[in-house]
């Protein structure tokens, strides 16, 4: 078996593992060690992709495997892993592995609610491993039907209005990407010959135009829901606020990054003419998305619901740089993702540990955390820190590559864009250092909170697993930048065929 | 020459603040601040090493200092040229610069381990200081513009955290949130301003960036917007950030209320080194800006000079004695940057930038003593008022010695080292205009009039009934005071224009008279003035200021910019367009969302009739379907 498969192969068994299992220590047990696997599995692919790759390998995808599984539509189990899947992999373990730990005191059906959680992972580690878009598709709607029960079963406040909204507005995006899918499957030979859903065949064609100018912009506002593009981003923070911590984290950290690759590898990669042609209605699009979630999360007053606009500006940005179409931005929307993934997983599991100690969200009811929490409330500013790209930390490193990528490029109105964009920095400090200031600094406000424990064994696991990655990103971001950098390669060489300025 | 070992003495802060935030809390809080302290001292002793080789042995090549890129690694490839390294240059202004932060910041981490006994967060601080000197150590040898930029966030995020070190007192907390994020906003300039420069120029690195013969100087211009060519505007952005970074007028707002960190911060950071950084900025990139951007250049020298009155002027009124002393921070940064502003290129015409560098460090010594002073003083006292002040000559004597040696410092008496630094600028500012020559002329008579209403009314004046009698602050606190007041006095004698010059080149100075009198009997003014007026309690300056009722209480409110700001941020931007984008978002954005399922289920409520179940229904609706067909069809046909 290869390793890819294995991706998929250990989720199963752990949920398998976990049907069996009777009480929630047990429960508990099986689900850690299962995710504790696969993150040691992820650590192994990252070290095997880069000296696969130091060996000179040069191909555009590694480990790769092709079963048939459907002769008639042509349709394949195919998998395979680049850098920038490897990342994206090895984000998702990471997060699922805190997640596990954030919600280690689930006690309202604990079984059902990590077999959901880990169903959702599966889906989600199928969706970056696929290079078959019918695969990747199947992979997307398993991550999106477990996200309706947890919500809806295990969730908070008004969560069968929110789960509801969430699915149907990611079902409804989907509906487009079907479409989508289904145009490029159909044009995937122009010339005659065996149609296929091969990603990586179907970038060796190119699509004609005529059907790109249709289907790109299907395949990408479908992506685009996902990565919560202005204006369809209004599943997010409903669904945030009502969801479970491990959901949030899950959810902002991972399934949000489905859009930002979906959009960069079938969109982009597939269509790149096309995208050339309408990137500008797109582009303006992300710039207000980036803008406006933040100065939306200034005047928010729950903590779930300014992580989430804050996650519009920031997935915003991932957007904008895939659009710019140029190695530097795009391989700066890849770190943004990884690091903003990384960072919003950290701020929903510090705010879901806040909740379980405080009972409340509103940032208002809080004050003086740092004094009788001061474990909890210094991740708290780190994650913050992170946000608002303070350097040392994965946060800048995304925006610094993003925003002088964006601005290499040749024509005035982007680089204005870019401009418009980096005014955001200013914007996300505002209400970051706001909410550390109301919540955490100042005197004490409530006499309960000096009995506060701070945070737990597990919590620690938790948090502290998410920062040390963030900070590794911030400290020492080669590695990452150059894996994904060649990675770039084969959309590049598609661009410049086109447009060789 | 191997300059390599430099890269410990960014190492060796940053090791050290990792290991006091990770295990600070475990050890013993003096064993913290030892740590800290030696770590400091050990980069200290190689900066001076550092400084003795490079200009007494191998810096200058055939008499000419020139750049020596000492370590250089890549930390992030952006595109083929361009890429962020992270490595330590060497230079005049650099090394400098580096024994200049070592000195203060060794000082102050000397005095912190007096001034900070007992605190709550002994380590944190230090952990912090550590991190601050890490950063501001970075910022200084920074090869290229990018590193700066770094590091520059990095110096405004430890100013940050240690400005709100006493986090639980709500004014401390809101000080630390304005200034970063008054700084974050000019930095915002700072960033655009290296995206369109490095657009332009295809390089970050400031060698090949500074070299009047190099791609950046001689190949630009072109494009022009608003009259301005495009490496003007982006020089004038850079600059914003230095004027938020040094507290420049528009961007001096935080300044004063980041008094509210521990005193010695306020010394370190707020007096002596991160304020300075945008002078720093300016002299790093001074050829680009005299040769490619010349207005920008102008913009800097009125910035710095409209500054340096504006804060003299708002010094004479204030009653807290840090607040003097911040805005005499920033009246003296405006000096600075009036110096560089004013100043040309290589050998002699760059007397500006020499005397900008000169009075960069003998401000940092006597401004930081100051500030250390002010401490020993609240630390006595337990006020920050100096109208809870008077007659502390006896109780404080050596704090009284060291302040006065300040105090004559800042005001240009000779022989003390700001005579020295202070005439070199104005004779700089007399060979560029008249106007900036005579603002800076009363500048320095204000200067010295505040200066020493502070001195008087602390020292002199009418002894205030204390609580317990104060006390001399222990050893810890006034070796370090002792240490710069002896660097206040004698720095002058450094021969400055042979060591630091715009071009590398050395050249001889000497002391302009013509220049130089005046400006000693207008400091010696200003003293007068300030003795009639506060040696001892008199009327004269509540008449004064009942009479300019006006005037002093524009100059007491700091002429209302605060509340101008506040009004920008409250009244405009959060209620004007945050709500508004927040309301829009939910009622508008997601209420289209919403109506879209609300229609769908309203039509999908009255299409599950024709679901209904009953045959004779489907019946009737089938046959008369079929019945409109027929006679849609015969009606066709017949057409």
């Amino acid at each position: 078996m290869d390793i890819l498969t294995l991706f998929i192969v250990i989720p199963v068994l752990t949920i398998t593992g976990l049907v069996l299992v009777r009480d929630i220590r047990q429960v508990r047990i099986v689900a850690a060690a299962g995710m504790g696997l696969q993150l040691i599995l992820s650590a192994v692919l990252v070290y095997l992709y880069l000296s696969v790759r130091h060996s000179g390998n040069t191909d555009e995808m590694l480990f790769v495997r092709d079963l048939v599984w459907f002769k008639s539509l042509n349709i394949h189990y195919a998998v395979g892993a680049d850098g920038i899947s490897v990342a994206m992999i090895a984000l998702t373990s990471l997060v699922v592995f805190a997640g596990i730990f954030a919600s280690w005191e689930v006690d309202f059906l604990p079984k059902e609610f990590f077999i959901s959680l880990i169903l959702l992972a599966t889906g989600v580690f199928g969706f970056f491993i696929s290079i078959d878009l019918f695969t990747m598709f199947l992979f997307y709607e398993l991550a999106v039907i477990p996200m309706y029960l947890l919500i809806g079963i295990w969730g908070s406040g008004p969560k069968e209005y929110s789960a509801m909204k969430l699915t149907l507005m990611l079902m409804g995006a989907s509906a487009l990407l079907l479409l989508g899918i289904l145009g490029i499957y159909f044009n995937s030979a122009p010339d005659g010959g065996q149609l296929t859903f091969n990603i990586i065949e179907i970038s060796r064609t190119t699509i004609p135009m005529s059907a790109q100018y249709l289907f790109f912009p299907l395949t990408f506002i479908g992506f685009g829901v996902l990565g919560a593009l202005f204006p369809f981003h209004t599943w997010s923070p409903d669904g945030h606020s009502s969801a479970p911590t491990a959901v949030s984290m899950l959810h902002a950290g991972v399934l949000m990054k489905l859009g930002g690759y979906g959009a960069f590898r079938v969109a982009i990669f597939l269509m790149p003419e096309a995208a050339k042609e309408l990137s500008w209605i797109f582009i303006i699009l992300t710039s207000i998305s980036v803008i406006y979630g933040a100065f939306g999360a200034i005047v928010q007053k729950d903590l779930k619901y300014i992580n989430a606009y804050s996650s519009v500006s920031h997935c915003g940005l991932v957007l904008f740089a895939i659009l710019m179409m140029n190695r530097t931005a795009m391989n700066g929307a890849i770190i943004q993702m990884i690091s903003h993934g990384l960072m919003t997983a950290l701020f929903f599991a510090l705010i879901g540990m806040l909740y379980g100690r405080t009972h409340t969200r509103m940032i208002n009811e809080m004050g003086g955390l740092m004094k009788v929490i001061p474990f909890l409330s210094v991740c708290y500013v780190l994650a913050g820190l992170a946000s608002l790209g303070l350097p040392g930390l994965s946060g800048f490193v995304a925006e610094v590559t993003i925003f002088v990528g964006a601005f290499q490029h040749p024509d005035l109105f982007h680089r204005i864009l870019t401009i418009v964009a980096t005014t955001s920095i200013v914007i996300t400090a505002v209400y970051i250092l706001r909410v550390i200031a109301i919540l955490l600094l100042g005197p004490v406000t409530n006499e309960h909170y000096n009995h506060f424990a701070d945070a737990k064994w597990f919590e620690k696991v938790s948090a502290v697993t998410l920062i040390s990655f963030v900070a590794l990103i911030g400290l020492a971001p080669y590695w990452l930048s150059s894996m994904i950098g060649t990675s770039l390669q084969p959309v590049l060489e598609k661009i410049i065929a086109i447009n060789p300025f | 020459m191997n300059f390599n070992y430099t890269l410990w003495i960014l190492a060796v802060p940053f090791l050290m603040f990792i290991l006091l935030g990770l295990a600070g809390h475990k050890l013993k809080p003096g064993l913290s601040g030892l740590l800290g302290t030696g770590g400091l001292a050990v980069i200290t002793v190689l900066s001076y090493i550092t400084a003795y080789l490079y200009f007494f042995r191998t810096g200058a090549t055939e008499g000419v200092y020139t750049k020596i890129s000492a370590f250089n690694y890549t930390w992030l490839q952006l595109t083929d040229k361009l890429h962020i390294d992270i490595g330590v240059l060497l230079d005049p202004i650099s090394v400098m610069m580096l024994v200049v932060i070592t000195t203060v910041s060794l000082m102050v981490h000397i005095y912190s381990l007096g001034y900070m006994k007992g605190e709550r967060g002994f380590e944190r601080f230090f952990a912090f200081l550590s991190l601050f000197s890490f950063s501001m150590l970075g910022l200084v040898v920074a090869t290229n513009i990018f590193q700066m930029y770094i590091f520059w966030e990095l110096v405004g995020i430890s100013s940050y955290i240690l400005i709100g070190f006493y986090y639980e007192k709500p004014s401390a907390v809101r000080a630390s949130k304005k200034a970063f994020i008054v700084t974050r906003f000019a930095d915002l300039g700072f960033l655009i301003g290296i995206l369109i420069l490095s657009f332009n120029t295809r390089t970050f690195d400031f060698i090949t960036l500074t070299d009047p013969a190099g791609p950046a100087i001689t190949q630009t211009g072109g494009a022009a917007f608003l009259g301005l060519s495009v490496i003007t505007w982006s020089m004038i952005l850079v600059y914003m950030g230095g004027v938020g970074k040094s507290a420049m007028f528009p961007f001096h707002i935080w300044l004063p209320d980041a008094m509210e960190g521990p005193t010695p911060v306020s010394a370190l950071i707020h007096a002596a080194t991160m304020v300075v950084a945008g002078v720093y900025l300016v002299a790093r990139m001074f050829p680009i800006y005299f040769f490619a951007a010349p207005a920008a250049l102008e913009v800097v020298a009125y910035i710095g000079a409209f500054s340096s009155l504006f804060a003299a002027v708002i010094a004479c009124t204030q009653t807290d004695i840090k607040r003097v002393l911040a805005y005499s921070t920033m009246s003296q940064i405006g000096y600075m940057m009036l110096a560089l502003g004013v100043s040309g290129y290589g050998g002699h015409d760059g007397l500006g930038f020499m005397a900008s560098m000169f009075h960069l460090s003998t401000h940092a010594m006597f401004k930081a003593l100051l500030f250390l002073c002010a401490g020993a003083i609240i630390h006595a006292v337990h006020s920050n008022f100096m109208t809870d002040m008077g007659g502390l000559r006896r109780y404080l004597p050596v704090t009284h010695l060291t302040f006065l040696i300040a105090c004559l410092t800042i005001a240009g008496i000779p022989p003390m080292s700001g005579f020295f630094s202070k005439d070199e600028i104005l004779v700089a500012a007399f060979h560029h205009s008249w106007f900036l020559f005579g603002v800076e002329y009363a500048v320095a008579g204000l200067t010295a009039f505040y200066m020493f209403r502070l001195y008087f009314s602390i020292f002199w004046g009418n002894e205030t009934h204390y609580h317990h009698t104060p006390h001399e602050a222990p050893a810890t606190m006034t070796i370090p005071l002792i240490i710069l007041a002896a660097g206040s006095a004698f720095a002058g004698f450094i021969p400055f224009s042979r060591l630091i010059t715009s071009d590398g080149v050395p050249f001889e100075t000497e002391i302009e008279w013509a220049v130089a009198i005046p400006s000693v009997l207008i400091g010696l003014a200003g003293i007068a003035v300030a003795f009639l007026m506060y040696s001892r309690r008199s009327g004269i300056p509540d008449r004064l200021a009942a009479k300019f009722k006006y005037a002093y209480k524009w100059s007491y409110n700091k002429f209302y910019i605060d509340e101008i700001y506040l009004f920008i941020t409250r009244g405009i931007i959060f209620r004007y367009i945050s709500q508004p984008v927040a309301w829009f978002d939910r009622h508008i954005v997601d209420g289209t969302m919403n109506s879209i399922a609300a229609v769908t289920q309203y039509i999908s409520f009255r299409i599950r009739r024709f679901q209904s179940g009953q045959l004779q229904k489907y019946a009737f609706v089938f046959v008369s379907g079929a019945v409109l067909l027929i006679v849609l069809l015969v009606y066709l046909w017949n057409q």
